[in-house]
């Protein structure tokens, strides 16, 4: 890579014409060869183009903002009109759902769709603290992808429990379980005899006929002698599988001295009609979904599968 | 000009005004093969978006499609999927060893006859010999002082220009959404900005680069020319002058005085006449030569009418070049078709458009995709038992409506249902009914009982009951919780 001398600038490349700028590399070397006129007026359009740009968008900064630029645009004021076209579009789905029944968005499909979809981006911002990004819920509180519900797993029974909550002391038609604290009523012995007694129902202990005669007298009126819990109440099933406080005779010794006393928030004070709806479309959607009862007393009874 | 160059001083020795060409009509057996490539490439470019095809009721019925919007991309009988993409990759890849062959045979052929700047280009020169006249009355008429008569002719020359751009650029739009219909929307106003942005813009580029551009494009804008040097060789067709033939030059009079000491060219400039981009072809292999080969047939006339051999200016490779200098007879062109080289070439392109082919007759239109759902990994059912849900995708790439069987194998009591199902009915078979052409997604709840692998792989089946038989399966996992229950 040698600079020649630039005497040599005056050579004249035979073939084409053109001066050699002298420059050469490994015995290739550099034309003169003029850039074509219409190049360079490219190149003044381009900082017309620029200037243009300049003069009508945000461009040189000043110390707190920036110059406005003649268009006035901004790219909080893009989010907006985009957000605002989302809303539009979002409408219609918006309008149907706020006016069709919760127990008949099931039959429409395409709405029901929709409201799965909206469903789960509300849930990510409402539910998840409590009950997790899956739905899955932990100990005290319950996973909603199962089949086992406290208060009803239809469409519309999650409605009302997502709309009206669980033990909303302002609220009079919020859902409120009252199983009393046994510590003092039942002595020790007594409640491990109980325990027992309920463990037996899902095969984890013996059935004793004193944790029997207890169960009779003290829970039976909610849990129902065979223990298959009653929704009206929000008693539990205890004969199954799931232990929303734990199925260990610790915790459910827990549970007999002390009750639980669950709590959930109601969202028609916070939440628009439309996204609750989503909501319990969502959570009906994960699985344990119930088909809406024929009449409303074969809820209770109607046994978990 | 001369005033906007002094206002903004540009520095005339560094920027160089474009030199204007006015080729000259001619006539021939590479100028009669140029008119035959022209009318080819421009009726399959105008005409193919408006050719019809019956998909049946469910698919648009244009031979050619891209649906964008759709994501579908249709030709003839073919249909492709955006997961299918590869088929439009490999088309490409073929295009590209395409060229590699074309351009180790024959240089650039591509150039000279069938890209489209050297069409429209051409197109265009014809029009400038339709309103301005041939070569002299073109110069003639550039030269001439802004008059009526000028003003008049350039204008309905552009006008045309104008009017074969806009063409050109409406002819585009017609590949991306049904041509018919989408004709009528542009003039009643109803299509889509994108639509009127795109043949706004080729319009403009067609204007400028066939109408004013032309040579420059293809000598400062253009890169393959650039990478044609890099797969061209010496035994690679290239239009050559056979310069020890023709120099020195003299007049046919001259070489009638003084025979033997004067070439065979009579330096008539005929080849620098009809040159499209303006070069004189006597300078030897440059990047402005297209190879369009009309300084061959200009040549071969002047050599007919003065008796002469044809052939002064040739299609001849290097090689060829440095046998007849030394005096030796140049190999047939046959050989330089059929070599090493090129045959590798040609096989590669060939395996790959077999290959395809071959994937193509073998492709199932239904396609099955399942995934696990991972958050949570099973769900405990009071009963004791663990479901799992899954998220299945079924394609149904058939242009009719489809009934799907999807079937659990390989898990032992299991049973599956959907979200309109319930697991009080379900069995291992789930039946969803798929809509033409389209992606159903089914949300599939499978349980299985507690005791067994906390990981069970197992399959799900998607069998067709109507259209073609051939399905597809999926394999996936069961999860457990590690310790049973």
């Amino acid at each position: 890579m040698a600079k020649k001398p630039t005497d040599s600038n005056q050579r004249i490349d035979q073939p084409t014409g053109t001066p050699f700028v002298g420059h050469e590399w490994d015995g290739i070397e550099e034309l003169d060869t003029p850039m074509p006129r219409w190049w360079l007026y490219t190149l003044y359009l381009t900082i017309i183009w620029a200037l243009a740009y300049v003069i009508m968008y945000p461009a040189w900064p000043l110390l707190n903002s920036a110059t406005e630029g003649m268009l006035g645009w901004t790219s909080r004021g893009q989010l907006a009109a985009e957000m605002k076209a989302a809303d539009v579009k979002r409408a219609p789905l918006i309008n149907s759902l706020a006016a069709i029944p919760v127990e008949q968005l099931l039959a429409d499909q395409k709405l029901y769709q929709g409201a799965v979809a909206g469903g789960a981006a509300a849930f990510k911002v409402h539910c998840v603290q409590c009950h997790g990004s899956g739905a899955m819920g932990s100990a005290g509180y319950p996973n909603l992808n199962d089949d086992d519900w406290l208060w009803g797993g239809d469409m519309a029974s999650i409605h009302y429990t997502l709309t009206h909550g669980i033990r909303n002391p302002d609220h009079p038609e919020t859902r409120v379980s009252a199983m009393p604290a046994f510590d003092g009523i039942l002595s020790p012995v007594e409640i491990s005899q109980v325990v027992a007694h309920v463990q037996s129902f899902s095969g984890k202990a013996k059935p004793n006929a004193k944790g029997k005669e207890l169960f009779a007298t003290n829970c039976a009126s909610c849990h129902g002698m065979e223990g298959k819990g009653l929704r009206e109440f929000g008693a539990p099933n205890l004969s199954d599988n799931i232990w929303l406080y734990g199925g260990d005779t610790a915790s459910i010794t827990q549970t007999v001295l002390n009750s639980r006393q669950g709590v959930m928030p109601r969202w028609n004070d916070k939440l628009d009609p439309a996204t609750i709806k989503m909501l319990a479309a969502y959570v009906h959607s994960l699985g344990g979904g119930e088909a809406t009862p024929a009449a409303p007393t074969t809820k209770a009874t109607n046994g978990q599968p | 000009m001369a005033n906007l160059d002094e206002l903004l001083g540009v520095d005339k020795a560094l920027y160089e005004k474009r030199k204007g060409v006015y080729p000259k009509a001619v006539d021939g057996f590479f100028r009669r093969s140029k008119w035959a490539i022209m009318a080819v490439a421009l009726l399959i470019y105008y005409v193919t978006p408006w050719l019809r095809w019956d998909r049946g009721q469910f698919a648009p019925n244009q031979a050619v499609l891209i649906d964008l919007a759709n994501r579908r991309f249709y030709m003839f009988d073919i249909e492709i999927w955006p997961h299918e993409f590869y088929y439009v990759a490999g088309m490409l890849v073929m295009a590209g060893i395409g060229l590699f062959l074309v351009t180790s045979a024959v240089g650039r052929a591509w150039c000279g006859y069938a890209c489209p700047q050297t069409v429209w280009t051409d197109l265009f020169q014809h029009i400038d010999r339709f309103f301005d006249g041939d070569r002299n009355a073109q110069t003639k008429l550039q030269n001439a002082p802004w008059g009526p008569q000028k003003i008049f002719k350039r204008l309905s020359k552009w006008s045309v220009y104008l009017f074969i751009a806009f063409w050109t650029g409406g002819a585009w739009i017609m590949y991306f959404a049904d041509a018919p219909t989408l004709t009528v929307d542009f003039w009643t106003g109803h299509a889509g900005a994108v639509a009127y942005a795109t043949v706004g813009i080729l319009t403009a580029t067609t204007f400028i680069f066939g109408g004013f551009m032309r040579e420059q494009v293809c000598v400062y804008m253009c890169p393959w020319p650039r990478i044609q040097t890099a797969m061209m060789d010496e035994k690679s067709l290239i239009v050559t002058y056979r310069d020890w033939r023709g120099e020195p030059r003299g007049s046919v009079k001259k070489a009638e005085a003084q025979p033997g000491s004067i070439g065979d060219c009579i330096d008539c400039n005929q080849c620098v006449a009809v040159c499209p981009t303006g070069i004189d072809i006597r300078e030897g292999p440059q990047i402005g030569c297209i190879t369009c080969a009309l300084c061959i047939d200009a040549c071969d006339s002047v050599m007919n009418q003065i008796g002469r051999p044809r052939g002064l200016i040739d299609y001849l490779t290097l090689d060829d070049v440095a046998i007849e200098k030394a005096g030796g007879t140049a190999h047939p062109a046959l050989n330089t078709l059929f070599r090493t080289r090129t045959l590798v070439y040609f096989g590669i392109w060939c395996a790959i458009g077999i290959a395809m082919l071959f994937t193509l007759g073998q492709r199932t239109r239904l396609d099955l995709t399942v995934q696990h759902d991972r958050n949570p990994l099973y769900v405990q059912l009071s009963d004791g038992s663990i479901r799992n849900n899954y998220t299945v995708k079924v394609r149904n790439m058939e242009t009719r409506p489809r009934e799907v069987e999807l079937v659990v194998k390989g898990l032992p009591g299991a049973v599956a249902w959907s979200s309109t199902g319930s697991r009080e009915t379900a069995k291992q078979r789930v039946k969803v009914t798929v809509a033409p052409d389209s992606v159903q997604k089914v949300r599939l709840f499978v349980a299985a009982p507690a005791n067994g692998d906390a990981r069970t792989d197992f399959e799900i089946e998607a069998i067709a009951l109507t259209g073609n038989e051939k399905g597809d399966s999926d394999s996936v996992r069961f999860e457990r919780p590690e310790t049973g229950q």
